[in-house]
């Protein structure tokens, strides 16, 4: 019992999420079905995507608000360049680009927003919070100027796979995505230099420069980082609904920090974890998900997803207060 | 009315998987200096902090003014004339000294308005009958640490408790201020107040303490008075074995020039600075508070703006812009200040340790290499803890530091400086590092050591210089080491 209880204790968040599944499936017989817990996963997959990016950001005591409009102007920027050549309303009438470049492109518009975040937190000292609002507001606008706000429909198949195909049939290639991002990060984080490095300045970014890291170049990769985090998620978004859109990823950001939050990542720098990003990201998506099903009306969702936020982040302060 | 103002039985206090106190007492008569002695995690600061309301004792019983008392919250501790001087520093930087005094009962105008010029009136009494010397409207951060750990007593002066708990008090202090402490605390107790003194440096113990408790790993060993008692038996009370010798100092060859510092300026502090450094050599640099021994040293490791000067090293040039270059190149730094540009208190102490060494370990990184080090180097000098995934923050002061100490020496650097390498140490592992110096500088190293403990520097220094307001007062050969010279260059007259 004692040992159940100290499981219990470490792996709260887990406790909970495990919860959260056993409610939803008694409150609506649809919830246990493949087809609403796929539509769950590939929903929850790009804003996981975004909070894998942001988590790092979080991590070393930033943030980054820009992540929800760069998906929108990634999205733009991707369907823009894989438009299918049939259709004759293209963006770029003579053009015919493999789809892997287009991406790359893509991902590489993202890197140099990121790059942009990153030099004003950490050579100009902007406040991250500060810093990455403003670019916030010039992704979208770049987005809207970009289309002309219209959507950018009509795209190739090969780039929808991406966001709709299946791989054997049964995964869908979204999650699979997703699983890889969390790969990825969760190495990052845990077995290289720069985790160790990211870590140490969100603990202490003082005593981090005079051990001899480099502060302001690893904060400048998280940028980076997370910027090309929230670009994949919007090639993500653009591929599974067929279209750009500067009007996509509305306060996506705000959901992906609300995982990273509920997932233990601490607001005071210094504390993430990746299997927690994940939990977190699961966690919103079946509340979500149960609270659409049994109908409940979208008002009152937010006021639930709020509160599950505040909670998580009392239940955080709780844990370290307790320590000290 | 009983002869003790405090009186503490039996005190247990359990960390989650530490029993830090396992049964401590503790009788403080008033009028009376009562050191408290032991190792470093012996249990002297949570003692403390479970008096203050800080820490929760698990179990035992507090007596104070004869009544069972204990406190939930350090305000209640404070209302009822019991104020501490705290081992880490925490001031509230951006404010202004005064602020930081009257924090939290600063005198009202009216019941929404703070009386600022009230404030400052009452910052300067307080700074001119302890006769301490520091602007009431400086902005905390301007101030260095030793000038911080000024405002720290004057404040818990100011409370005019009946009890002053002083941990580790004179830990960033030099000679002249630990003789301005001294002074204070002589008229505090002759008005009646206890002082409970908490210090690892032995001579402060004999000159100022009437009485003293020692505690080693959680448990009560002894309590004796002061002048019943010998340095060695107290050392052997508290490390519960005699020592061999403080200073395990080995000659050994000067080889040529390793570094070389030519006219350098930083700030204010660091004016027209000049000295050469050899292979095998200590060299000790001493100096008064704000001397710039430490800002000379931050400017060489990259970590303030050099505006003029030249570094060399092995007589090429040097480029220092960051400590990403100077570690590059070979300079290690441990810092005096432990807390602000240390320790990553949220962080094992593994992660602590190998901070500086990350590049070693490849990608991925070789995680069983970082804990055979982590151990190896924690063990050389000692650090006391359950396990080296404990949070570094929940070991005590003074093992913070060994790790630190772990860390500079893992990263294996050419030339090493060290700002107070033993601050806050106890004397064992004292020894431990003074002989790893040594070996440092028999290896054909070269190490820079700053330190304000004269017999410390005395003891190990090859050469030393003495450093007064920014410049170079003076440079002595071992032969000519002299307490009485060297204060003289120290004040500059
Ligand atoms: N918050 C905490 N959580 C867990 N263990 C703790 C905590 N605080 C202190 N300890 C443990 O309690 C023991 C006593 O620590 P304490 O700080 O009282 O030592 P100390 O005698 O003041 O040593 P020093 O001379 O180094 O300051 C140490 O082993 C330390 O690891
Ligand atoms: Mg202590």
């Amino acid at each position: 019992m004692d040992k159940f209880k100290k499981f219990c204790k470490n792996n709260t968040i887990w406790v909970v999420l495990i919860g959260f599944f056993i409610l939803a499936a008694i409150l609506s017989p649809n919830f246990l079905t493949w087809t609403n817990i796929k539509s769950v996963l590939m929903t929850e997959s790009i804003i996981g995507i975004l909070a894998t990016g942001i988590m790092w950001c979080i991590l070393s005591k930033g943030t980054d608000l820009s992540a929800g409009s760069m998906v929108a102007l990634s999205s733009c920027i991707i369907a823009s360049l894989t438009q299918l050549e049939s259709y004759s309303m293209r963006m770029y009438p003579n053009l015919n680009m493999p789809i892997i470049l287009a991406v790359l492109i893509t991902l590489l518009v993202g890197a140099v927003v990121g790059a942009f975040n990153g030099c004003c937190v950490a050579y100009l000292k902007v406040p991250a919070f500060i810093a990455t609002l403003g670019t916030q507001l010039i992704c979208r606008a770049a987005a809207q100027i970009y289309t002309n706000a219209y959507p950018v429909p009509e795209l190739k198949p090969g780039l929808k796979f991406l966001g709709q195909g299946m791989v054997f049939g049964v995964i869908p290639v979204l999650v699979l995505i997703f699983a890889i991002m969390l790969c990825i990060s969760g190495f990052m984080l845990n077995f290289t230099r720069f985790g160790k490095n990211v870590f140490a300045i969100g603990g202490n970014d003082q005593a981090a420069r005079v051990a001899g890291i480099n502060v302001e170049f690893n904060q400048m990769c998280v940028f980076i980082f997370s910027s090309v985090c929230a670009a994949l998620g919007g090639v993500l978004l653009a591929a599974r609904s067929g279209v750009g859109n500067s009007a996509f990823g509305q306060s996506y950001e705000l959901d992906a920090i609300a995982a990273a939050t509920v997932g233990g990542t601490s607001q005071t720098g210094g504390v993430a974890k990746i299997t927690g990003v994940i939990a977190g990201v699961l966690i919103l998506g079946i509340v979500k998900n149960i609270m659409l099903l049994i109908g409940i009306n979208a008002y009152w969702q937010n006021i639930v997803k709020g509160a599950i936020i505040i909670f998580a982040v009392v239940i955080d302060m709780r844990k370290n207060a307790r320590k000290n | 009315m009983s002869e003790y103002i405090l009186q503490m039985k039996e005190i247990v206090k359990e960390f989650p998987g530490v029993k830090a106190l396992k049964g401590v007492k503790l009788d403080v008569r008033p009028g009376r200096v009562h050191a408290l002695m032991g190792e470093n995690g012996a249990g002297k600061s949570t003692l403390m902090k479970c008096l203050i309301g800080i820490y929760h004792k698990t179990s035992g019983t507090i007596i104070y003014d004869d009544r069972e008392i204990d406190f939930e919250t350090t305000q209640e501790a404070l209302n009822n004339g019991i104020s501490m001087i705290h081992q880490e520093l925490s001031p509230v930087l951006e404010r202004s000294v005064s602020e930081n005094v009257w924090l939290g009962r600063q005198p009202m105008l009216n019941f929404l308005m703070v009386d600022h010029k009230k404030m400052r009136q009452m910052t300067l009494d307080l700074f001119s009958q302890l006769d301490v010397d520091i602007d009431p409207d400086e902005l905390m951060k301007n101030l260095t640490v030793s000038q911080m750990q000024m405002v720290e007593i004057a404040k818990a002066v100011s409370y005019n408790s009946k009890i002053v708990i002083m941990d580790e008090p004179t830990s960033s202090l030099t000679e002249r201020e630990v003789g301005h402490l001294f002074r204070i605390i002589r008229e505090l107790r002759d008005k009646g107040v206890a002082i409970i003194y908490i210090s690892h440096k032995m001579d402060e113990i004999f000159e100022i303490c009437d009485d003293v408790t020692v505690f080693r790993d959680g448990a009560w060993v002894g309590q004796e008075e002061v002048k019943n008692i010998t340095m060695d038996k107290l050392i052997t009370m508290m490390v519960g074995r005699e020592l061999d010798e403080m200073f395990p100092k080995t000659e050994c060859e000067i080889g040529d020039v390793i570094l070389k510092v030519e006219d350098l300026c930083a700030g204010k502090l660091v004016k027209h600075v000049s000295f050469e450094l050899h292979r095998g050599e200590i060299l000790g640099f001493a100096g008064l508070v704000g001397a710039g021994r430490s800002e000379t040293m931050e400017a060489i490791f990259g970590l303030r703006t050099v505006t003029n000067g030249k570094i060399y090293k092995n007589g090429k040039e040097l480029n220092i812009k960051s400590p990403v270059d100077a570690i590059s190149n070979g300079i290690g730094f441990l810092t005096e200040d432990r807390r602000a540009k240390g320790i990553v208190p949220i962080r094992s102490i593994c992660d602590n340790t190998i901070l500086s060494s990350l590049k070693t370990y490849g990608t991925p990184l070789n995680h069983r290499k970082i804990r055979q080090d982590t151990q190896e180097y924690c063990g050389k000098i000692n650090v006391k803890t359950p396990s080296i995934d404990e949070l570094i923050q929940n070991l005590s002061g003074g093992n913070q530091q060994k790790v630190l100490v772990a860390r500079a020496l893992l990263n294996d650097p050419e030339i090493l400086i060290v700002d107070e390498p033993t601050r806050g140490i106890d004397v064992g592992a004292k020894a431990e590092i003074h002989s790893l110096l040594s070996e440092l500088a028999g290896q054909g190293k070269a190490v820079i050591m700053i330190s304000s403990e004269m017999p410390e520097i005395m003891g190990m220094a090859d050469r030393m210089i003495v450093m007064h307001e920014g410049d170079v007062t003076g440079e002595l050969k071992r032969e000519e080491f002299d307490q009485e010279l060297i204060m003289k260059y120290a004040t500059g007259v």
